[in-house]
């Protein structure tokens, strides 16, 4: 039966598409859309031999990813403004960090909301800034739902632009507060990078490995700007979200974002740094796990004492890679588990049982 | 899944379906269209739940793009379930052309785009000019190329709602129609299978040479627009103008630019066709 390692198999190795018949490349391409990969995968074929009608579908990818690229930096152009007389620092996460920083996990990729993170105790101030000035409102108006995110979220409730349809997650930390792990997110926005130090514009075709991973930070007090985390910082962000919060949805693009920023920041130092703020940041066997599957899964290059062999990477594998070629979720059972064991991270057993009872309670209503 | 296959213009699909009935009504209405090898895009018709594919079928369209509220249909709506999960697939994937949401019909060549909201009766027009004289284009999407600026044919089945169905059961005789589906979210709700010489020429790029704003139970008459409104009300008709970025710009100025526009009211489809003809004459 297939399932997405085809689409593993390719990212990892873009020759490979030599062996693809009319039925493989569709289950490629759907595969790839479904696990919203598919500039991604644009980009690792370009310039290689591909069935015209593939490179049409691949065109249309490439012109998709440049226009969520546009957006992505262009919301977070917006945001700046809104904040512009805020004085602490403004990170930008995930994809539109990626993109900003001009690193090679941006390219083609699939970027949603805009997300942010701020200092906890200014974000009354963010939010009313965003709400009065930037034109951002809120998604939902339900008060339970709003409770719930301000008392245990690692972020605001969900707002949305206005106009522009586009939705902005401001966050004070990268893990739910009511997951085990407490990361300390003060030092991570202390030691967060200016992207103006990084470059001020991306740059097409160049990359900033030159660039990023000796950037000192700037601790210069400097607040006219955006931010990004350190490199290790990034990547450990990057293995909580895809770890150690929610059901591994999306867990394939989450770990090409891993596998890209490894083989980016790769060295010596880097692995060292790397280990001892996971250790600080109570993620180290979270980053450990995700470091493995980047290295099973994708080929990542680590270094040796990195490489440990762990019973439960296989059931992460099956769940990750749950697809077939219609595109479609399989393994409905280890799904099951999965979306169980996300709940079970995210908050202790007795709140999980008082949240489930109130979800349901509103859902009878 | 069952499958079926099938090309339309420039953009192909490969639809899956839990169920054969929608399928065999599509091979029956698709006859005569290209089967493709390695299809743009991917449509699921699914079973809302495990039971909903035995017990009151109910039809989720599922695909590569999909709308997080979709309302699912009754399998007797399957082939309307097919259909909008296509077009879904065009409005929200499609970046080869800049997406009108207008129908076209051709003739010497040249192209007229009609634009307007539902109801406009621009799906009607096109068919109602396809049966006298015209070649139809399409009924659903405009697709102008950004590079050429030419319309590029997208003959997909004739959706046929309300009092349109009856009005051409009567003028298109021997013509191909889809089952007649009452009382979908959408009103009623017939398919029509397009003029043998749309489907054979598909592939047949026209220059747009007229652009209307048709307008449904008014007094007959015909207004100029202003280009500036034109423009505004074209991106509001696209898709992925958005999405083009500098392309779609470039490509819905010069559309502005070198095709006249006007907008005219009409009561019946014997007044539209005159005022169609004088235009035609007159800009084209």
């Amino acid at each position: 039966m297939t399932d997405a390692m085809i689409l593993v198999t390719v990212l990892r190795n873009p020759l490979s598409t030599s062996a693809l018949d009319a039925k493989g490349w569709i289950a490629l391409l759907t595969i790839a859309r479904a696990e919203q990969l598919i500039g991604t995968l644009a980009h690792r074929l370009a310039g290689q031999d591909i069935p015209v009608s593939v490179a049409a579908i691949l065109e249309d990818a490439r012109t998709n990813a440049e226009y969520q690229k546009r957006t992505a930096l262009w919301e977070a152009d917006c945001a700046h403004r809104a904040l512009a007389s805020y004085s602490g620092k403004v990170v930008l996460m995930k994809g539109t960090a990626y993109v900003a920083a001009g690193l090679k996990a941006g390219e083609g990729r699939h970027i949603g909301d805009l997300d942010i993170m701020v200092a906890q105790s200014d974000l009354p101030q963010v939010e009313a800034m965003l709400l009065n000035e930037g034109g951002w409102e809120w998604v939902k108006e339900d008060a339970y739902d709003d409770a719930y995110y301000r008392d245990h979220m690692h972020e605001l409730p969900p707002m949305i632009h206005k106009e522009r349809d586009r939705m902005i997650d401001v966050h004070h930390t990268i893990l739910p507060v009511t997951a085990k792990p407490r990361p300390d997110a003060a030092v991570m926005l202390a030691e967060a990078i200016a992207l103006s130090s990084v470059r001020p514009e991306p740059v097409e075709g160049q990359q900033a490995r030159d660039v990023l991973p000796s950037c000192p930070s700037t601790g210069s007090g400097r607040t006219d700007g955006l931010y990004i985390f350190t490199p290790p910082d990034m990547v450990i962000h990057c293995a909580a979200h895809l770890i150690a919060d929610g059901d591994l949805t999306g867990g394939l693009r989450n770990l090409w974002d891993m596998h890209c920023l490894l083989v980016e920041f790769d060295s010596a130092e880097f692995w060292l740094e790397l280990q001892s703020r996971a250790q600080h940041h109570q993620l180290w066997p979270t980053v450990q796990r995700a470091v493995r599957l980047s290295f099973q899964l994708y080929g990542t290059q680590i270094p040796k004492d990195w490489h440990s062999w762990n019973a439960q990477d296989k059931g992460y594998i099956a769940r990750i890679t749950a697809r077939d070629e219609w595109g479609r979720g399989t393994r409905k059972f280890i799904r099951l588990i999965f979306y169980v064991r996300s709940h079970w991270l995210r908050m202790p057993p007795l709140m999980l049982a008082e949240h489930l009872w109130v979800k349901w309670r509103k859902d009878k209503r | 899944m069952h499958e079926f296959r099938v090309r339309v213009g420039p953009a192909s699909f490969r639809i899956g379906s839990a169920w054969e009935a929608p399928l065999v009504e599509m091979r029956r209405l698709y006859q005569g269209y290209p089967t493709p090898d390695i299809p743009d895009f991917t449509v699921r018709l699914e079973a809302t739940s495990f039971l909903r594919r035995f017990i009151r079928p109910s039809v989720a369209i599922n695909g590569d793009y999909m709308l997080p509220d979709a309302a699912p249909l009754p399998l007797s709506q399957g082939l309307l379930a097919a259909e909008m999960g296509m077009n879904l697939q065009m409005a929200l994937g499609w970046r080869r052309q800049l997406i009108l949401h207008a129908s076209a019909v051709e003739k010497g060549g040249k192209a007229l785009i009609m634009t307007g909201v539902s109801g406009s009766g621009k799906s009607t027009l096109s068919t109602l000019l396809g049966l006298k004289g015209w070649r139809f284009l399409g009924d659903e999407f405009a697709l102008i190329d950004p590079v050429t600026g030419e319309a590029v044919p997208y003959p997909r089945m004739i959706s046929l709602k309300n009092q349109a169905i009856a009005a051409m059961e009567e003028h298109a005789i021997g013509a191909r129609f889809g089952p007649l589906m009452q009382e979908t979210p959408k009103g009623d709700i017939r398919h029509l299978v397009p003029p043998v010489d749309a489907i054979a020429r598909m592939n047949e790029r026209a220059k747009p040479a007229l652009l209307l704003f048709p307008r449904f139970g008014y007094a007959s008459a015909i207004r100029e627009i202003s280009p500036s409104e034109v423009f505004m009300r074209l991106t509001q008709a696209s898709t992925n103008y958005v999405a083009l970025g500098e392309a779609g710009f470039h490509a819905l100025t010069r559309f502005v630019k070198e095709v006249p526009a006007r907008a005219i009211d009409y009561q019946n489809g014997d007044e539209a066709t005159a005022l169609v003809d004088q235009l035609w004459a007159e800009c084209a």
